[in-house]
C-alpha cells in the first residue's frame, strides 16, 4: 500500500491530529476556576491552525486517496474551512454555557464529540464512493444526537435528542435502500462509474435518486422531510442549535450539489431532479415561512427561518451549473455567520436571563443597545437587506436560478422574502419598537462571545461589499457545465 | 476615485463620525458638516456638469464623468458611477431636501444619535442611486434606501407608527421583488450580460436590444410596477399616506422629497430606457393607471382631515403626474415629469416641514381643530400659505412650471386617447385648488377657537433656516427654471431617441 497518498487528505488528517491532541490534553486539564479559560482556548487555537492550513495554497491541489473513495478538490477544501470557520465561531459561542456548574465535568466531550462531527462531514463532502459518502454522513448525524441530548438533565433536550436520532437513522435507511438500488442498477458504488453505467430512465436509478434526495432532504431539514426540526433546535442547547442549522445543514446541501451534478448528471435526470427540487423549495420556503411567523419561541422561529434559508440555498442545485455552485458555497457562507450571530445573541441571553421567548425581547434596546444592534444587522443580513451579505447572497442565488430558466420559481420565492422580511422585522419592533417597563436586565457579555460576535458581523458587513470572497470561491467552482476544474481533471475522471 | 463616489462616501463617514460621537452637540456638528459638504458638492457638481456639457453633447456621451470598477467579474457586476442631467438634478434636490431635514429635525429626541443614524444611511442609499449606473448598484442603493425607514417610522414616529411602518417596509420590499426578477430578466434577455445601462442600450444601437423570446414585456411590467410602487402609483400607493401621516417631520420630508423620486427615476432610466418596445407597446396600460392616481389623489385629499393625509395624498397626486408624464414619451412631457420631480420633491418637503412644526406646537394634526393660526405664528402660516400656492400651481413658484410643461407636452401627443387622458389629468390642477385653498381658508385665518393654541410660539432660528432655504429653491426654480430646464433636456434626450426608434410597437386602445 502506497502511504503516500494520505497526504492527499490534509485536511482530514490536521483535524484527526486536532481531535488527538484534545483527547489527551483532556486528561490533564482541570474543569474549575481561571484553567477553564485553557479549555476554550486550546480548542479555538488549534482549530483555527487547522483552518489556516487547510487554507493554504499547498493544500489546494486535488488529489484522490483508496483508489479513488477519497477525492479532493480545491472547492472541497475551501468548503470544509468554511465549516471549520463555523465551529470555531460554536467554540467561541460556546465557552459561557460551558463553564456552568453543571457542564463543566463534561467540557471536552463537547469539543472531541462536535470535531468528530465535523470530522464526518469532511469525509462526507470529499467522498468519490457511495460507501464511503455513507459512513461520512453517519459519523456526522451520530455525534450529533449526543450533542442534541448535551444537556441531559434538561427533559427537552433529551426528548429532542431521541427525536433526533430516531429520525436521523430512518432516513439513512432510505439514503441506504436507495443506494443499494443504485447499486443493483449499476454494479458499483464509485460516484464517476455510476454515472457512466446509469441506464437513462431506468426505475431502479430514478428510485435511488428519490430516496438519495430523501435522505438528503432530512439532513437539510427540507420540508417535507422537516417534521424533527422544530422540537429538536428547540430542546437542543442552543449553542448545538446554532450549529445544526448552519454547519451540518451547509454541509449536507454542498454535498447534495456534488452529488447530484457527478452521479445523476445525465440530462434526463436532471430533468427529474430539476422537478423535485422546485416543489420541495417551493414547499420548503413557503411552509417554513408561513409556520416561522406564528412562533413565540424564538429557537422554534429559528428553526423555521433555517427550513426556508435550507429551501434558498437549494435553489443552487437548480441551476447545476458553476455558477450555481460558487452561488452556493457563498450563500453557505454568508448564512453561516448571519445565523451564527443571531444564535450568538440567543445564547448570551439565554444564558444571563433564560429567557427564549420573543416577548422577553421586549424593549431589549433600551437595556442592551450594543446586543440588540447586533442582532439586528445579522436579521437584515438573513432577510437580504443591503449593505450587508445577505443581499448579496441572496441576489447571487437566484441570479443562477433564474439563469438556468426557473422564471417562477424565482419569482415565488422573491415573493416570499417579503413574507420572511415580515416575521425578521418583529423582532427588530420586539427590541427597538415596543414599549417595555422592565426590560430584560444589562448584562455583559464574555470576551469570547464578544469576539464570536466580532467575527460575525465583520461578515456579515465584509463579505457581500467587499467581493473578494465571492471572486475567490469563483475560481475553483465546477458544474454540470464544466466538470472538471483545471487542473485535475484526471484526478476526477470526468472529463469528457 | 472618482469624484462621484465622494457621494457616498461623504455619508460613510458621518455614519463613522455619529459612531464615535459622545454627545447631541458632536452629533449635530458632525450631521450639519456632512449635510454642508452634500449640499456644496451638489452645487459644484450642477455648475461644472452645465459647464462641461456644453463641450460634450449628450448624443457623445450620455452620462459624464463615468468611472467603472470590477466588482464581481464572474457576472460582469462592475461599480459603475457617472451622470446625466437627470441624475444632476436629483442629487441637487437630495441634498436640499437632506441639509433642511438635518435643521428640522434639529430637536428631535429621543435617541438623537440613532436618528441620525439611520436618516444617514437612507441618504447614503439615496444618493448612491443617483450616481449609479449599473443596475446591481442601483438596486443595491434602492434597496439600502427602504430598510431604515421601517425603524425610523416605527421608532420616532407618531399615531399607529407600527401598522405603517410595516406596511410601508413589505409594501416597498414586495414591489423591489418585482424588481429584482426585472432586473434578472434584462441581464439575461438582452443578451449583453452586463449590468451597465448605458451598455445595455447601446447593446444593438439602441431599440430591439433582447433576443427574441425573451419576455421583454413582462419585465417592463415587473420593473415599471416594481418602481411603480415607490413611485405610488395606482392601485399601489397605499403606503404613501399611512407610511407620511406617521413619519417624524424630516423622514416624511426625505421620503416625500426624495425617495418617492427613486420611483420615478427608476421608471424613466430602467424600465422605458431599457426596454423601449415593450414601453410603446404597454405604456398605455400604465397611462391609464397614473392617471387614476392624479385624479384619484386629488380627490381624496380633499377629504382628510388629517394635514399629513391630505399631503401625503396630495403627493400621491403629483408623483402620479410624474409617471403620467414619462409615459407620455416626448421630449417637452418627459423634462416637465423631471420638473415636476425636482417642484414636488421640495414644495412637499417645505410642507411637510411646516406640519411638522405646526403639529410639534399644537399636538393635532386635524384639521377641525385648528383655526387662525395666522395671528399665532405668523412665519409658520405665510410659509404655509406659500408652499400652498406653490403646489396649486401658481405662476413664479416652481409647481406652475412643472406642471405647465407636462400640460403641453402631453397635448402635442395626437390621438384621442392621449387627449383624453390630459384632460383628465388637468382637473387636478382644479381639484388641487379647492383642497389647498379651503385648508388655508380653515386653519389660517378666522378666530382660534382653541385657548391652548393661543399660548404659541412661532417658529426657533432652526426652523426658519431650513424653511426659508426650501422656499428659496422652489421660488428660484420658479422665477429662473431655463438652466435646469436645459439641464434636464439633455439628459433626457437620449432616452427619449432609444424610445422614438421603438416606435412601431406603439399600442393605443384608441
Amino acid at each position: 500500500m502506497d502511504y503516500s497518498q494520505f497526504l492527499n487528505m490534509p485536511a482530514e488528517l490536521s483535524l484527526l491530529a486536532v481531535i488527538v491532541i484534545l483527547f489527551v490534553a483532556d486528561l490533564f486539564m482541570c474543569g474549575d476556576g481561571k484553567k477553564g479559560v485553557y479549555n476554550t482556548c486550546l480548542p479555538v487555537v488549534l482549530l483555527a491552525i487547522h483552518t489556516v492550513l487547510n487554507l493554504c495554497p499547498s493544500c489546494q491541489g486535488c488529489g484522490e486517496a483508496f483508489g479513488g473513495m477519497y477525492l479532493h478538490t480545491p472547492m472541497m477544501s475551501i468548503v470544509k474551512s468554511v465549516l471549520a470557520i463555523g465551529t470555531i465561531i460554536t467554540f467561541l459561542m460556546a465557552h459561557q454555557w460551558l463553564s456552568r456548574e453543571e457542564n463543566l465535568i463534561k467540557q471536552g466531550e463537547f469539543y472531541l464529540i462536535t470535531l468528530f462531527t465535523l470530522l464526518g462531514m469532511y469525509f462526507m463532502i470529499s467522498s468519490g464512493h457511495f460507501i464511503m459518502f455513507f459512513i461520512g454522513l453517519e459519523t456526522a448525524s451520530i455525534p450529533m444526537a449526543a450533542l442534541v441530548a448535551y444537556d441531559k438533565h434538561r427533559y427537552e433536550s433529551a426528548e429532542a435528542g431521541a427525536k433526533f436520532i430516531l429520525l436521523a437513522l430512518f432516513s439513512a435507511a432510505l439514503l441506504l435502500y436507495g443506494i443499494s438500488l443504485i447499486y443493483g442498477a449499476t454494479g458499483t458504488l464509485y460516484f464517476g462509474d455510476i454515472a457512466e453505467r446509469l441506464t437513462v430512465g431506468s426505475p431502479l436509478a430514478l428510485l435511488g435518486l428519490l430516496l438519495f434526495i430523501t435522505g438528503m432532504g432530512f439532513k437539510i431539514s427540507l420540508v417535507p422531510f422537516h417534521l424533527w426540526t422544530a422540537d429538536t433546535y428547540e430542546g437542543a442547547p442552543t449553542v448545538v442549535t446554532g450549529f445544526l442549522s448552519v454547519i451540518s445543514k451547509g454541509s449536507a446541501a454542498f454535498v447534495l450539489f456534488t452529488v447530484l451534478i457527478k452521479v445523476f448528471g445525465a440530462a434526463q435526470l436532471v430533468v427529474a431532479w430539476d422537478h423535485a427540487f422546485m416543489w420541495i423549495i417551493i414547499a420548503s420556503i413557503t411552509i417554513a415561512n408561513l409556520f416561522a411567523i406564528r412562533q413565540k419561541n424564538l429557537k422554534r422561529f429559528m428553526a423555521f427561518s433555517a427550513i426556508s434559508q435550507a429551501g434558498y440555498l437549494v435553489l443552487g442545485v437548480m441551476d447545476g451549473t458553476a455558477q450555481g455552485m460558487t452561488a452556493l458555497v457563498f450563500y453557505l457562507l454568508v448564512y453561516m455567520v448571519a445565523n451564527l450571530g443571531a444564535f450568538a445573541v440567543l445564547t448570551v441571553v439565554e444564558q444571563n436571563t433564560g429567557k427564549v421567548g420573543m416577548d422577553d425581547y421586549n424593549g431589549l434596546y433600551q437595556s442592551n443597545p450594543k446586543l440588540s444592534f447586533l442582532m439586528t444587522l445579522c436579521l437584515f443580513s438573513l432577510a437580504g437587506i443591503p449593505p450587508f451579505a445577505g443581499f448579496f447572497s441572496k441576489f447571487f442565488i437566484f441570479m443562477a436560478a433564474f439563469k438556468a430558466g426557473w422564471v417562477w420559481l424565482v419569482f415565488i420565492a422573491l415573493v416570499n422574502t417579503v413574507i420572511s422580511l415580515y416575521y425578521y422585522l418583529l423582532i427588530v419592533k420586539a427590541m427597538y419598537i415596543i414599549p417595555n417597563d422592565s426590560p430584560l436586565p444589562t448584562f455583559k457579555s464574555d470576551c469570547w462571545t464578544r469576539t464570536a460576535l466580532f467575527i460575525c458581523v465583520a461578515g456579515v458587513i465584509i463579505l457581500g461589499l467587499c467581493g473578494v470572497a465571492y471572486n475567490y470561491i469563483d475560481g475553483f467552482a465546477y458544474g454540470l457545465d464544466s466538470l472538471c476544474c483545471g487542473a485535475c481533471d484526471a484526478v476526477q475522471g470526468c472529463c469528457k | 476615485m472618482n469624484f462621484l463616489s465622494i457621494f457616498v462616501l461623504i455619508p460613510l463617514l458621518m455614519l463613522f463620525g455619529l459612531w464615535v460621537a459622545r454627545n447631541l452637540n458632536q452629533v449635530r456638528g458632525v450631521m450639519v458638516a456632512g449635510s454642508t459638504a452634500l449640499l456644496a458638492l451638489a452645487v459644484y457638481l450642477t455648475f461644472t456638469f452645465i459647464a462641461d456639457r456644453k463641450v460634450i453633447s449628450a448624443d457623445e456621451a450620455p452620462m459624464l464623468y463615468t468611472a467603472c470598477f470590477d466588482w464581481f467579474p464572474a457576472l460582469n457586476i462592475k461599480y459603475s458611477v457617472g451622470v446625466d442631467g437627470i441624475s444632476v438634478a436629483m442629487l441637487l434636490l437630495s441634498a436640499i431636501i437632506v441639509f433642511t431635514g438635518t435643521f428640522a429635525s434639529w430637536q428631535l429626541k429621543p435617541l438623537t444619535k440613532e436618528y441620525f443614524l439611520w436618516f444617514t444611511l437612507l441618504s447614503m442609499g439615496v444618493f448612491g442611486f443617483f450616481i449609479s449606473v449599473d443596475m446591481f448598484a442601483m438596486f443595491m442603493f434602492y434597496e439600502i434606501a427602504l430598510i431604515p425607514m421601517y425603524l425610523l417610522i416605527g421608532v420616532w414616529g407618531s399615531g399607529k407608527k407600527e401598522y405603517s411602518a410595516m406596511k410601508l417596509t413589505l409594501m416597498l420590499m414586495g414591489g423591489s421583488a418585482f424588481l429584482m426578477c426585472g432586473i434578472f430578466g434584462i441581464y439575461y434577455g438582452t443578451g449583453a450580460a452586463t449590468m451597465n445601462i448605458v451598455d445595455i442600450a447601446n447593446h444593438t444601437g439602441g431599440a430591439h436590444a433582447f433576443e427574441e423570446g425573451s419576455l421583454q414585456n413582462l419585465w417592463f411590467v415587473f420593473t415599471f410596477a416594481g418602481f411603480g410602487v415607490l413611485g405610488a402609483m395606482f392601485p399601489f400607493h397605499t403606503w404613501s399616506p399611512d407610511g407620511h401621516a406617521s413619519a417624524p417631520t424630516a423622514v416624511s420630508m426625505l421620503h416625500a422629497g426624495v425617495l418617492m423620486k427613486l420611483g420615478g427615476y427608476g421608471c424613466f432610466r430602467i424600465a422605458m430606457y431599457l426596454m423601449p418596445e415593450a414601453a410603446n407597446e404597454l405604456g398605455w396600460i400604465f397611462l391609464i393607471l397614473t392617471g387614476i392616481s392624479v385624479v384619484y389623489g386629488a380627490f381624496s385629499a380633499c377629504v382628510q382631515t388629517d394635514l399629513k393625509y391630505i399631503n401625503a395624498y396630495s403627493s400621491v397626486s403629483h408623483c402620479g403626474l410624474v409617471l403620467f408624464a414619462i409615459l407620455m414619451m416626448n421630449q417637452v412631457a418627459c423634462t416637465g415629469a423631471i420638473l415636476q420631480m425636482l417642484s414636488h420633491g421640495l414644495m412637499t418637503a417645505l410642507f411637510f416641514a411646516l406640519i411638522g412644526m405646526i403639529y410639534g406646537r399644537t399636538h393635532t394634526r386635524d384639521v377641525r381643530e385648528l383655526a387662525g393660526l395666522m395671528k399665532i405664528m405668523p412665519f409658520l402660516a405665510v410659509c404655509y400659505v406659500i408652499a400652498g400656492l406653490a403646489n396649486l400651481g401658481l405662476p413664479g413658484l416652481s409647481g406652475f412650471i412643472a406642471e405647465m410643461t407636462i400640460f403641453v407636452g402631453s397635448f402635442s401627443n395626437t390621438g384621442a386617447f392621449y387627449t383624453t387622458l390630459t384632460i383628465i389629468a388637468c382637473t387636478s390642477i382644479v381639484i388641487t385648488a379647492v383642497y389647498i385653498l379651503r385648508l388655508v381658508g380653515k386653519i389660517l385665518y378666522g378666530v382660534c377657537t382653541n385657548e391652548h393654541h393661543l399660548a404659541l410660539t412661532d417658529a426657533t432660528w432652526d426652523e426658519r433656516f431650513s424653511v426659508v432655504c426650501l422656499i428659496l429653491c422652489v421660488a428660484g426654480l420658479g422665477i429662473a427654471p431655463w438652466w435646469v430646464s436645459d439641464m434636464i433636456g439633455t439628459g433626457v434626450h437620449p432616452i427619449i431617441t432609444i424610445l422614438d426608434s421603438a416606435k412601431e410597437f406603439l399600442y393605443v386602445p384608441f
